[in-house]
Parts: structure tokens; C-alpha cells; sequence
């Protein structure tokens, strides 16, 4: 602090460091202008969903909501933390390509509250696991990965195939999800306590294993990003 | 000495800066214990409440919240005291912030395990706990800005203008990632969905970095070097540069972290170009801070609290070029969903954040209680742990997150891709081990903090006061 000069005019720096109230409003504005330029435009741009780009492509239209058993299959995923260690988020490379299939989309996780990309892959990316595998690998996976991958670092879920989905419970959060703007049909709301009858949390989370990445049907040679 | 006790608020401080130990010897635990769950999957038990899904938001909660709010909300409430010459405008509220900062760490600890979150990476709490840490936070700002407003002396110090842009910034980022809407007491579901949920969530995670636990550091860096060098800041007009370009810059960076993805290409390029200009002001912080030592160097060789701040800063000024690099699109193709990226967060967690708070906290111990450190040779030997443990947990991350990237995208002879994914995790296992036992080391110095702390503290208030009084030699 020892180079300001007395006979200067007072700058506005000096000005907010005499003032709290000034700093704390300047700060404010500062803090606020990152944040505001690259997440509004989400919301509106046109340009984010490549079904506002592309309306004539008829595969995007095929992004649905996830049924009953899938939803709580997805809630499971979250409440065990997969999100930490696969990814849901294929990227344009050639490699990414060849290990788990075409990148993906912004449209195929539109319904995703909240969003499951990830950011490490100490295990595979999960994005296009959907169909890859039999019910049957996934469910001998999760109870003992070791089994079918003897490199695995993952750890058993044993205790998925001893509880079951709740009823009620899926209603309601199919109730919230339509809150939110996910377009669940009162049929599907009504009916998602009966969806998940007597189904145990295991089928539930292969369940939404095997819709990952299934719902667009690509057309080769078409680009979806430009 | 007797004086300064009854003009400022200490127990509070007292009480989070105690605390602050304990919890980094808790954060750093468990990590230890997840690190080596990767390493030696066995460790899971088949228990779901230790698998480590569970247990790896308890270690960053921990770490970040408890460790590193207790120490900051510590060094605040010593900071803003003394740079205004004030007591704090209300003991209440700040012992609010205490009982209500160490209720959100009790409820994260019994939350977390039983698989209660919104899955939003360090904003995992489920939305009764999410209102809770809005109310403290809001209670912590308020407290520290009426203080301000109180001060004895003219102007406001840099160490407050760097924790009050914390205090803001935070507040936007925790109330906005946050909002969800219940479905039970502790379900809920983001509002935000898909991309923009993406870009949230990161401007939240990428700004938990910058301003939490950056910012945040800088305001410590800039109370507590000085004073433990008895050095004036190196320059004031570097301070205000870098103070005003750190806190526009860094709420731009988010979208590094969504390169190549379903995101806009425009946000993410936008997020690798100021990225690569942030580390002129975050350099600019860490040359102020390092250079408070001109003419002062030999310090280095007896004061251990010092070697701490100092050698925080050089891991500061290397995480900051790191990220830059790893922000650039070419990097961080290779770079991105592999360990570096873990590498990267702990070279700025430990080095720098864990460091600095470190030296603080013996500078505040000391202080406070009027006293000396028990025993300088556990301080040194606390420094060498802490030190070995980051180097040794940082390299073996480089190794294996370089590795996997090149494995990944490894093509044989006839064009096919030349690894599986799980050949990648099998080659993974000797650094896991490596990390373990880096983190390990750095724990074992924690809690020689811990032990240190404690019987220091135990001596200072077994001690006659006037003694004590004698003792204050600073």
C-alpha cells in the first residue's frame, strides 16, 4: 500500500476501497458477466439442439422420456454414484467412434433432470452401453464385475437384487419430472406405481442401462453438428 | 496481548481453525481410503455405505467444505478483525456460522453414505441441507460485510476484497446449480436439464475451484504472508490488476471442462480462450505473493510456517499454467475423463489450498494462544510430508492420466483400436497404489498437525495468563 500518492485525484479503485457498499456492488457486476454470457444463450439460441438446426431430421424426434422402471433405474445410478467413475458423453474423434459409437447429442439428453455426462472414465463410457450387452452380462456385472471382467476395478452391488422399486414413490417422481417439462402423459403417471410392480432395483438399473444411447436411430452420413 | 483478546473475537476463530484440523485429517482419511479403494477393490466390502460411489463425495465435501470452510471462515473472521481494527458486528452470527457450517458437515457425513444426493459433482446435497448452507453462508457474508462496514481505518485491505468476492460469487453459484425441485425430503431433480444443466453445473464446479477455494486462498495468502515474512505486499498496483482480472476471468472457465461435448462448440471455445489468459492474473497473484519475500529469502531456512506459504505458492503458480494447457482444445482431448485432470486438482488441493491454509492455521494457533508451537521439528516434519505426499500423488497421476489417454486412442497396424478399455485399468494399478501412498503420506502429516495443534493448544491454556502474556513474542 506504500505507493499511493497523496496529490493525486482520488482514482475510482481508491474510491471502492473507502466505500464497502460500492465494493460489494462492483464486485457483484464483476462476478456476474461470465456466467451471464455463456448459460442465457443456452436457453434461447437456436443453435443448441439439433432439432432446431435440423427439424427435417426425423431420428431426433425419437428422444423420449425414460419410462417408470427406466427413471428409477437412472435414480439408482445416481444414488450409487456411477456418474462418478463413466461418463454419458461420447465425443467426435475417431477413437471415441470406434469404442463406443457416434457422439452424442445435445437432444439425447434433453430430458436428463439433472445431467448425467460425467467427467472421468475410470470405468467405459456409458453414453451407447444400451443393447451392447445381454440382461443377463449386466445383471452378473453388477453383482460381481470381477466375474466378467477380471481386470474390473468396480465394486459389486449384491444389495441391488434384494430391494425393490417403490410404487408410489415412481408417481410422484414422475409427477415432479412432468413439472419440469418432461412430457410424461397422465396415462404414464397413472400408471408407473403398476409399471414398476415387484421389480427390484437391479432391473430397474439394467433397465436404463440398456435405453442408453438407443433412442436416436442415426443416419449414416448425416452430420449433426455443423 | 490480554487487549487484543477482549477487542476482537478470537473464540470463534479458535473453534474454526481447531476444527479445521480435525477435518483435514477426516477429508484427507478418506481419501485415502477411496484412493486405495481403486487401487485394491476389495476395500468395497460389498457395502454399499463405504462403496466408493458413495464414499467419494464424502472425501471432496470434506475436503472442500470442511477443511476448507472452516479455514475460511476462520481466517475471515481473524482477517477482517484485525485489517479493520473492529471486533466482528455480531459474535452471534458468527457463532450461528459455526454451529450451522459444522450441522451441513455432520449432515453430509450421514447423508452422503446412504446414497442421499442430487449428483451434481461438489454440489451433492440434497436441497434441506442446500438451504441450510445458503442461510450460513448468507449469515458469514453479512457478519464479515457489516464488519467491514465498522472499520477503525480507511481503506479496506486486499486480503478482504478477494474474500468478499468469495462470498458473492459463491452465493450465485450455490442458490442457481442448486435449484431442484423435491420430490421427497431428500430427492430431488435438478430444474435444468441436459446442456444446460452441463454448463451450470460446471460455471458451479469450475468456480468452486476459483473462487472457493481461489480466491478464497488468495485473501489468506495476502493477510499471512506478510505478516509471517514482516515483508510489505510486493506491489500494490499488482494487487489491484489481478484482484479485478481473477474474479471477471475465472466465472468464464466452466466451459473448458465441456470441450468436444453436446455443448456448443461456441461456449466451450469461449471457456479455452480466457482460460489461457487467466493465468497472466493468476501469476500476477502468485509473483505478489512470492516476491513479499525480496530481501527476506533467508526466512525460508528457519520459519517452517513460512516454507508452507512459500512453497503454496509455487504450487500455485504451477497448477495455474497446468490449467491453462489443459484447457487448450488439443490438450484436452487427450487429457479430459482421464487422472490428470484428478492430478491437476490435488497439485492446486494439496499444494496450494491445503498448503497455505496449513501455515495460516500455525500462524493463527500461534497468535491466538499466545504461544509457540509445541514442537518446531513436527512443524518441519509436517512440511516434508505434506510436500513428499503432493509430489508423489501429482506425478503418479500424470503417468497414469497421460497413459490412458494415449492408450485410449492408440490404433494397431491395421487401423483397429490397439488397447480395450479394460487394459487401460489393468496398466492403471501401480499408480493407483502410488497415489494411495502419496495421499497417505500427506494424511500421516495432517495428523501430525493434529497432535501438534492439540498439545500446543492444551500447554498455551494450562499456562498462567500473565505468563502467556509474556509469551506473545509477536
Amino acid at each position: 500500500m506504500s505507493d499511493h500518492n497523496s496529490n493525486k485525484p482520488v482514482t475510482f479503485q481508491e474510491k471502492l476501497e473507502k466505500n464497502i457498499w460500492a465494493l460489494v456492488l462492483a464486485t457483484a457486476l464483476v462476478v456476474s458477466v461470465g456466467g451471464i454470457v455463456e448459460i442465457v444463450p443456452l436457453f434461447y439460441l437456436d443453435t443448441t439442439f439439433e432439432d432446431d438446426v435440423h427439424p427435417e431430421y426425423e431420428e431426433l424426434k425419437g428422444v423420449r422420456p425414460y419410462t417408470a422402471l427406466e427413471l428409477a433405474g437412472r435414480d439408482i445410478y445416481q444414488r450409487e454414484g456411477c456418474y462418478l467413475c463413466h461418463s454419458q458423453m461420447v465425443r467426435p474423434f475417431r477413437d471415441e467412434k470406434d469404442r463406443y459409437g457416434h457422439y452424442s447429442l445435445a437432444v439425447e439428453s434433453k430430458y436428463d433432470h439433472p445431467f448425467q455426462w460425467g467427467s472421468k472414465r475410470t470405468g467405459p463410457d456409458l453414453a451407447r452401453v444400451g443393447g451392447k450387452y445381454s440382461d443377463a452380462w449386466h445383471i452378473q456385472h453388477l453383482r460381481k464385475p470381477k466375474s466378467v471382467v477380471p481386470e474390473s476395478v468396480m465394486p459389486n452391488y449384491p444389495w441391488l437384487d434384494h430391494a425393490t422399486v417403490d410404487g408410489p414413490g415412481m408417481e410422484k417422481r414422475l409427477r415432479a419430472m412432468k413439472a419440469l417439462g418432461v412430457p410424461y402423459s397422465d396415462d404414464e403417471i397413472n400408471g408407473a406405481a403398476a409399471a414398476v410392480e415387484g421389480k427390484t432395483e437391479m432391473q430397474a438399473l439394467v433397465a436404463y442401462l440398456q435405453v442408453l444411447g438407443t433412442m436416436v436411430k442415426f443416419e449414416p452420413g448425416r452430420d449433426y453438428r455443423d | 496481548m490480554q487487549a487484543e483478546q477482549q477487542q476482537y473475537n478470537y473464540d470463534v476463530v479458535k473453534w474454526f481453525a481447531y476444527m479445521a484440523c480435525v477435518y483435514l485429517v477426516i477429508g484427507t482419511g478418506v481419501g485415502v481410503y477411496i484412493a486405495s479403494e481403486l487401487a485394491w477393490p476389495f476395500l468395497n466390502f460389498d457395502n454399499p455405505y463405504i462403496s466408493f460411489g458413495r464414499l467419494r463425495p464424502v472425501h471432496t465435501n470434506a475436503v472442500i467444505f470442511a477443511f476448507g470452510g472452516s479455514t475460511l471462515m476462520a481466517t475471515a473472521y481473524y482477517i477482517v478483525q484485525r485489517t479493520c481494527g473492529t471486533r466482528l458486528w455480531s459474535d452471534k452470527m458468527a457463532w450461528f456460522t459455526f454451529w450451522g457450517w459444522n450441522l451441513v458437515i455432520l449432515s453430509a457425513v450421514i447423508t452422503l453414505p446412504l446414497g442421499f444426493t442430487q449428483s451434481k459433482e461438489y454440489a451433492e446435497l440434497e436441497w434441506p441441507i442446500d438451504i441450510l448452507i445458503a442461510v450460513v453462508w448468507l449469515a458469514y457474508t453479512f457478519n464479515f460485510i457489516m464488519t467491514i462496514s465498522i472499520r477503525k481505518v480507511s481503506h479496506i485491505y486486499v486480503a478482504n476484497w478477494f474474500f468478499l468476492a468469495m462470498m458473492i460469487m459463491v452465493t450465485y453459484l450455490h442458490v442457481v446449480n442448486s435449484l431442484a425441485i423435491p420430490v421427497e425430503l431428500f430427492k430431488s431433480y435438478s430444474i435444468f436439464s441436459g446442456v444446460q444443466d452441463a454448463m451450470i453445473q460446471w460455471w458451479w464446479g469450475h468456480n468452486a475451484v476459483g473462487f472457493f477455494l481461489t480466491a478464497g486462498f488468495l485473501g489468506i495468502m495476502y493477510y499471512f504472508v506478510p505478516k509471517q515474512a514482516n515483508r510489505p505486499v510486493y506491489s500494490y498496483r499488482l494487487s489491484v490488476i489481478h484482484f479485478w482480472a481473477l474474479i471477471f476471468g475465472y466465472v468464464w472457465l466452466g466451459a473448458h471442462h465441456l470441450q468436444y461435448t453436446a455443448l456448443p462448440d461456441w461456449t466451450g471455445s469461449l471457456g479455452a480462450a480466457i482460460s489461457l489468459a487467466m493465468i497472466i492474473p493468476s501469476w500476477g497473484g502468485a509473483i505478489n505473493g512470492m516476491f513479499t519475500l525480496s530481501g527476506a529469502w533467508d526466512k525460508l531456512r528457519t520459519d517452517y510456517i513460512l516454507r508452507f506459504l512459500i512453497v503454496s505458492l509455487a504450487f500455485y503458480a504451477m497448477s495455474t499454467f497446468e490449467g491453462p494447457v489443459m484447457a487448450s482444445k488439443t490438450v484436452n482431448a487427450l487429457s479430459h475423463y482421464t487422472d490428470w485432470t484428478i492430478g491437476h486438482v490435488h497439485s492446486g488441493a494439496l499444494g496450494w489450498v491445503a498448503m497455505v491454509s496449513i501455515g495460516a492455521l500455525y500462524h493463527m494457533v500461534e497468535r491466538m494462544w499466545g504461544t509457540t508451537m509445541y514442537s518446531v521439528r513436527l512443524v518441519n516434519l509436517h512440511f516434508w510430508m505434506a510436500t513428499i505426499g503432493t509430489a508423489v500423488y501429482i506425478t503418479a497421476m500424470w503417468v497414469s492420466g497421460i497413459m490412458q489417454g494415449l492408450m485410449w486412442r492408440a490404433y494397431d497396424e491395421y487401423g483397429n483400436l490397439a488397447y480395450t478399455f479394460v487394459e487401460s485399468v489393468a496398466q492403471m494399478h501401480p499408480y493407483y497404489a502410488m497415489r494411495a501412498v502419496g495421499g497417505f503420506i500427506f494424511f500421516l502429516g495432517a495428523c501430525v498437525m493434529l497432535f501438534n495443534v492439540t498439545v500446543t493448544i492444551r500447554r498455551a491454556i494450562a499456562k498462567p495468563s500473565a505468563e502467556m502474556a509474556t509469551a506473545a513474542n509477536i
